[in-house]
């Protein structure tokens, strides 16, 4: 369906990634957002304060990021299209409330404006060190799905395709921004409402008799319902059964983990969003995402007027990790040369998927700025050879 | 099980109960089942609207009250009810929306939300169970478990001074504050009614035995002993300034309705605000719920 | 004539005691009857003084009993 037109600022705008990422929420029908501050994310929140009681809907600032990532789900329950945003340490906190957004099925996103860790580090620099985290980051098997804008109009964009993908899984999704990203101002478009496709949420028709709140009928995303609506259902945190009771047994923890786990992993493929240039025929591939994917790029230009045959991937969605991809790549080129703004994150995944037929080749920064694309080309020129 | 009783008058509590998850896991003697008939009583009384009532509740033995009512009910995060519950209401201010919960959800991890739910007088009815310790996991010290007192935690006894939670939530801002005990039934389906009606940050303490943890290790006797305990060392006095309300563990327990007031709650402030700054162009909730 | 009727669920009752002690004109007692879970739910031992207040269903943690008022007059339980 088409995006609702009081949320949307059509327009030609000159704006940040947090600002343009504000404006997506809103472009998908985000209603809620629950916020604490948190350099280099606060702004997104604080548009939202100022946007919101004029689009229609609720901003409430809460006392830590512990209750701002549970009201917004408070918020789904009740009806809302909800978000929070934060950075590494808020990212921490909000752990234990990612997980239940996973096992509850609670459709909802989650921006991490990433910067140097850990700890309080370098609140107003630029890393890429949350990547494993917001795969890993809370306790049990659960699936997410994340990605990584690189751009101010790219904020604009995946922060609707993030609200759309979690209203088609229900599940979290994860907006993985930096703080370069977050704080660059560049020119980001808002095309006209009806220009702006939205998932609506997957809410059922069944009578209050017939509803079991966590039923699948084969395609493994229950039907939801809003409190207030008559269906009095229940919703727990506990290992549940279709009728949302707790159910503690082993039987009922495999069918249900590993609905969650398939609900993800089947659609794999379909959730992917890769850009892909010059793949045919490479020697070395440049694997890279984020503002490290805009220094990659001069890499890989100054790579291939030196003559070299460099293919690349941008990863825009990180998780679920494009394994099929990487390791059907992996048997045509020589090396993959994964530059991050951390010390090594996503490039064991593709170590893990190359499976030793091609060379994965890290490329760390501690964090703090960006990579110099020489250091970049530098492995890159090594590993052609 | 369900009631096998044929042609036989209904127990007025069972439609609200989820009969086909009976019997419930509390304990012989555990106070929480006698708070969940007051509260049956309580909705039967002030006549709610059982399709906009939502129950939230945190993770310990009062939390599982979620569970076991037929109403739409959300069994959260441990001491993170009232953040969700904060989220639900103002997703949809139609809704009545009650936390149910125990005094170490609420009160210790829950803390920080606590005051700030009653700072910000959010409409929430905030029912805590206070059986005095964290009875799910095995009976350790909580916040409120009084000074003396053998805990899991506290082998050799508490040694340090517990919460007043009507004082705390009379000095946070709550707007009706009332503390009574399991014995006191009547009493406390009248106070729960009196919330219901209430509009911004109602707490009802309610002091619930806990027999097989608390009471036990403390050698308080069993849930009966310490119910006729409640009886007789319970004094009704209404309107005590609340500072003065804080428990021992076998000393007078002072029950009663301590704060009744009335300040304007967080969406009627947020809606005034609003409206005076933006005047015509403030547009409150439109598309909710969402499709 | 009673006012009120009692009614037990045998199978949820864990002897907690509360309706024996509670009720305000001592219908009830302890029977030495077992459930299948071996505990001793009340029985009615004066049930010409249940006036239905239904007290004992407020107390019971267990929702194993509760009394209902008889409608007077009729000679016949609701």
């Amino acid at each position: 369906m088409n995006a609702d037109p009081r949320g949307v600022l059509t327009g030609v705008h000159f704006i940040d990634g947090d600002h343009a990422c504000c404006e997506g929420a809103l472009a998908a029908g985000a209603r809620f957002a629950a916020g604490y501050p948190i350099t280099p994310s606060t702004e997104v929140v604080e548009r939202f304060a100022a946007r919101v009681p004029t689009v229609g809907g609720c901003f409430i600032q809460m006392e830590d990021e512990l209750a701002a990532s549970i009201a917004l789900q408070g918020a789904v329950w009740g009806g809302a299209k909800a978000f929070t945003v934060t950075s590494g340490p808020g990212f921490s906190l909000m752990m234990e409330h990612l997980g239940y957004a996973a096992m509850t099925e609670t459709p909802c996103v989650f921006v991490d404006v990433q910067r140097g860790g850990p700890s309080t580090g370098l609140p107003t620099l630029p890393a890429q060190a949350d990547m494993q985290q917001a795969r890993w980051g809370s306790h049990g098997d659960y699936e997410i799905i994340a990605l990584c804008p690189n751009s101010p109009q790219e904020c604009f964009n995946l922060t609707i395709r993030a609200f759309n993908l979690a209203e088609e899984f229900r599940v979290p999704v994860l907006v993985m921004m930096d703080e370069v990203v977050g704080h660059m101002t560049e020119k980001v478009i808002i095309p006209a409402a009806d220009q702006i496709e939205v998932v609506p949420r997957k809410h059922t028709h069944k009578p209050v008799d017939d509803y079991l709140p966590y039923q699948t009928n084969g395609d493994m995303v229950p039907e939801i319902a809003h409190a207030g609506e008559g269906y009095k259902f229940h919703v727990t945190g506990l290992t549940h059964d279709e009728r949302g009771y707790p159910n503690m047994t082993p039987q009922t923890q495999d069918k249900l983990i590993r609905r969650l786990q398939k609900k993800i992993q089947s659609a794999a493929d379909r959730i992917a969003m890769l850009e892909e240039d010059q793949l045919e025929g490479a020697d070395v591939i440049v694997i890279s995402y984020g503002i490290t994917s805009r220094v990659a790029q001069r890499a890989i230009d100054m790579a291939r007027q030196q003559g070299l045959r460099v293919g690349k991937l941008r990863l825009i969605t990180a998780w679920p990790f494009p394994e099929k991809k990487i390791a059907e790549l992996a048997a045509g080129v020589k090396a993959f040369v994964v530059p991050e703004l951390n010390l090594g994150q996503m490039v064991r995944e593709v170590e893990r998927a190359a499976a030793g037929r091609a060379t994965t080749i890290s490329v760390p920064h501690a964090g703090g700025g960006v990579h110099n694309p020489e250091d970049i080309l530098k492995l890159i020129a090594e590993a052609a050879r | 099980m369900t009631n096998h009783l044929i042609n036989g008058p209904v127990n007025p509590v069972e439609p609200f109960l989820r009969s086909d998850r009976m019997p419930h896991i509390w304990c012989p003697g555990c106070g929480i089942g006698t708070t969940v008939n007051c509260f049956a009583r309580a909705l039967i009384e002030s006549k709610i609207d059982l399709q906009s009532l939502a129950l939230v509740s945190g993770i310990g033995c009062t939390g599982r009250v979620a569970g076991y009512v037929k109403l739409d009910s959300f069994h959260t995060t441990h001491g993170r009810a009232i953040p969700f519950a904060t989220g639900l209401k103002l997703a949809n201010p139609s809704l009545n929306v009650v936390v149910y919960s125990g005094d170490g959800d609420l009160s210790a991890i829950g803390g920080n939300h606590l005051i700030h739910a009653a700072r910000r007088n959010i409409d929430l009815k905030i029912i805590c169970v206070n059986n005095l310790t964290y009875a799910m996991t095995g009976g350790q010290t909580a916040p409120t478990t009084p000074e003396h007192s053998i805990t899991a935690t506290n082998p050799y006894g508490v040694f340090e001074p517990s919460f007043n939670l009507p004082h705390l939530m009379d000095a946070a801002g709550a707007v009706y504050v009332a503390r009574w005990t399991t014995y006191h039934v009547r009493q406390l389906a009248r106070a729960m009614e009196e919330a219901f009606q209430k509009k911004g940050f109602s707490f009802i303490e309610i002091i619930s035995p806990c027999p097989t943890l608390y009471q036990r290790r403390n050698k308080l006797g069993d849930g009966l002993e310490t119910m006729k305990y409640y009886k007789e060392k319970s004094k009704v006095r209404h309107g005590t300034p609340t500072g003065e309300v804080g428990l021992s563990m076998t000393g007078e327990i002072i029950v009663g309705k301590f704060v009744d007031r009335d300040r304007p709650d967080y969406q009627t402030m947020m809606r005034a605000q609003y409206k005076e700054v933006l005047g015509e162009r403030y547009v409150e909730n439109p598309g909710l719920p969402c499709s | 004539m009673a006012k009120g009727r009692v009614s037990i669920v045998v199978e949820r009752c864990k002897s907690c005691g509360f309706c024996v002690e509670f009720c305000p004109t001592k219908v009830l007692a302890l029977s030495s009857a077992f459930n299948s879970k071996g505990y001793h739910p009340p029985h009615v031992v004066h049930p010409e003084k249940c006036s239905g207040c239904d007290l004992c269903g407020m107390y019971c943690p267990d929702f194993a009993i509760y009394a209902t008022k008889i409608p007077q007059g009729t000679g016949v339980s609701q």
